[in-house]
């Protein structure tokens, strides 16, 4: 069974005047995704990326209204059809602005929320949530409130309260825009480690290329609510033109190997800084000979 | 728009203490801004960077030590009087946003400034204007994309012709071209004169627009230098959570072969490399 199958997608949100229909936001999405992907989800802002996302655990159209055609299956379930707190049990979101989503008093509770609520055994809620705050590094700080945390925190909060529910689909919304660098790289290298690990299927929504050149197995760019590119981040980021027309910067080491085979008439494609440090070490090693 | 002549600090910061309860947040820091500069703070989640900021538009008063503003210290004075000198971007342009139409939204400021109708009008098609949002000015910004409520957000501040902008991350979920866009609006204003203050998490935006980089640490200043030398300084980069962007860190990786390792953008990176081949070349022919 895929872990995500839509077909020919289409939504647009409720009319915002009566007389004047919303635009379409997603436009004929088809994507299956296997179980233990890890799919990075690029655009423009505004490209369909947060309404995608939402469609995933039916907030969309559930929660949302407007209008919907096409189908939406998640581990072979209907997003429109199932409710979405049954959909929650197996379907991880983390939302772009982590605020709307904190409301318990301390970090701990916040974590602990999500499997309180789906009954299980004290013993079982205790060791998700030491699980889930030791993997976002959030140990020092169950104690706290949410008001006393900083933005990146807060969404290390929501990524761990999502894990706790120990989904087989994993959603996460722009989850690190606020994080410094090396918190972004340990968010990444963790839900990677559970996609191998669990088979978690992790779909995210990002604009840092060098991450997803690093991380993701697919890339899936969306541009005006439509599909514009679905591959590998080797083939993705060497498609410059294509991804500067939908708001995507690739890695800045591919922009540099676009760079010089403009200038150089050469072929240079890398996407991670280990190879392009080779690529381009070897292209000035002097000629043998 | 009216040329800014103000020479000396914009910013004086002297042994700032500042601590929500229970929590350590600023411990004695000193700062000086220039006018006229364009700085970016940066530093790791809960270092501090937010709560120097809100100290700046007197949305927070120090603890202990001082914070001047265009030589006027801060703690006498309301975020009201403060701001007309000091514009605050918020990290979330929503926190921001209120008005029923995008030029209500933007006269909100001017008006609350005690300009005449007149002054509100000229301010308010001006910044419609800088930011390219004419065709939105009867628009609800509720209803628009977030790139276009994060131009609104900023022009709304805009209209208020503040010599100093504090920007709290604001180019966060913004796609790269709305990112660079909006930073090209910033490098305008600080062509004229504003001075520019911009935390950031982004070292490729660093890199590109700041001439001068603070990074912050457990409620302090721990480095302060211009982009090429603040990337090159591997113990104050160690010391917080940063790394160079790629560009730089590729750059100092082939250091040993020829290339310089204050690159700091993609083009100046092309530029250099292809000069070191050039070399090589001529050296091995």
């Amino acid at each position: 069974m895929l872990a995500i199958e839509i077909r020919d997608l289409y939504y647009r949100y409720p009319a915002l005047h009566p007389d004047v229909e919303a635009p379409h936001v997603l436009r004929g999405i088809d994507l299956a995704v296997e179980p233990g992907e890890f799919v990075a989800l690029m655009g423009h802002t505004g490209a369909g990326k947060s309404t995608l996302c939402m469609a995933l655990n039916g907030l969309v159209p559930q929660a949302t209204g407007g209008a919907i055609r096409g189908t939406v299956q998640v581990l072979g379930q209907s997003t429109r059809a199932t409710p979405i707190a049954r959909l929650a049990c197996q379907v991880g979101l983390v939302l772009q602005d982590p605020e709307s989503q904190l409301f318990n008093a301390t970090v701990e509770q916040e974590v602990a929320f999500g499997p309180e609520n789906l009954g299980l055994p004290v013993d079982e809620i205790r060791a998700r949530l030491d699980w889930a705050l030791a993997l976002m590094e959030l140990d020092d700080l169950r104690d706290r409130g949410p008001t006393q945390l900083s933005g990146g925190q807060k969404q290390r909060v929501a990524i761990a309260a999502a894990l706790a529910m120990l989904p087989q689909v994993l959603v996460l919304d722009e989850p690190t825009s606020g994080l410094d660098p090396r918190g972004k790289a340990e968010v990444f290298a963790a839900i990677e480690r559970l996609c191998c690990e669990r088979e978690m299927t992790v779909v995210l929504a990002t604009q840092d290329a060098a991450q997803v050149a690093e991380f993701a197995q697919r890339v899936v760019v969306l541009s005006q609510g439509a599909i514009v590119l679905d591959a590998p981040p080797t083939e993705a980021f060497a498609q410059p033109e294509l991804l500067a027309q939908a708001g995507v910067a690739p890695p800045q080491v591919s922009r540099i190997a676009a760079a010089l085979n403009a200038r150089m008439g050469g072929a240079l494609a890398f996407t991670r800084l280990d190879e392009a440090e080779r690529s381009l070490r070897a292209l000035a090693r002097p000629a043998h000979g | 728009m009216a040329e800014i002549v103000a020479p000396g600090h914009a910013v004086s910061i002297r042994g700032l203490h500042y601590h929500y309860p229970g929590v350590p947040a600023l411990n004695g820091l000193d700062l000086d801004l220039e006018a006229g500069s364009f700085c970016a703070l940066v530093g790791q989640n809960g270092s501090g960077k937010t709560t120097l900021a809100k100290h700046l538009n007197g949305l927070l008063k120090p603890v202990a030590g001082s914070v001047a503003v265009y030589g006027r210290g801060t703690r006498a004075l309301s975020v009201g009087e403060l701001a007309h000198d000091v514009g605050y971007v918020f990290q979330n342009p929503d926190h921001q946003i209120f008005g029923s139409s995008v030029r209500d939204e933007l006269s909100f400021g001017p008006r609350n400034l005690g300009l005449s109708a007149a002054e509100v009008r000229a301010r308010v098609a001006d910044a419609l204007h800088a930011f390219g949002l004419e065709g939105h000015a009867e628009q609800p910004p509720a209803t628009l994309g977030f790139g276009l409520r994060r131009l609104v957000s900023v022009a709304a501040v805009y209209a208020m012709r503040p010599r100093l902008f504090v920007l709290d991350e604001p180019t966060a979920e913004l796609d790269w071209r709305s990112a660079h866009e909006l930073l090209d609006h910033f490098a305008a204003l600080h062509q004229q004169g504003h001075t520019i203050l911009f935390i950031s998490h982004d070292m490729e935006l660093v890199a590109e627009y700041a001439q001068r980089v603070l990074l912050m640490h457990a409620g302090r200043i721990v480095a302060d230098a211009p982009p090429g030398a603040f990337f090159g300084d591997a113990t104050a980069l160690a010391h917080s959570s940063l790394e160079p962007p790629q560009v730089v860190r590729l750059a100092q990786r082939l250091r040993d072969i020829g290339m310089p390792a204050d690159t700091l953008t993609v083009t100046a990176f092309a530029t250099a490399y292809e000069a070191l081949l050039a070399t090589r070349r001529t050296h091995a022919g």
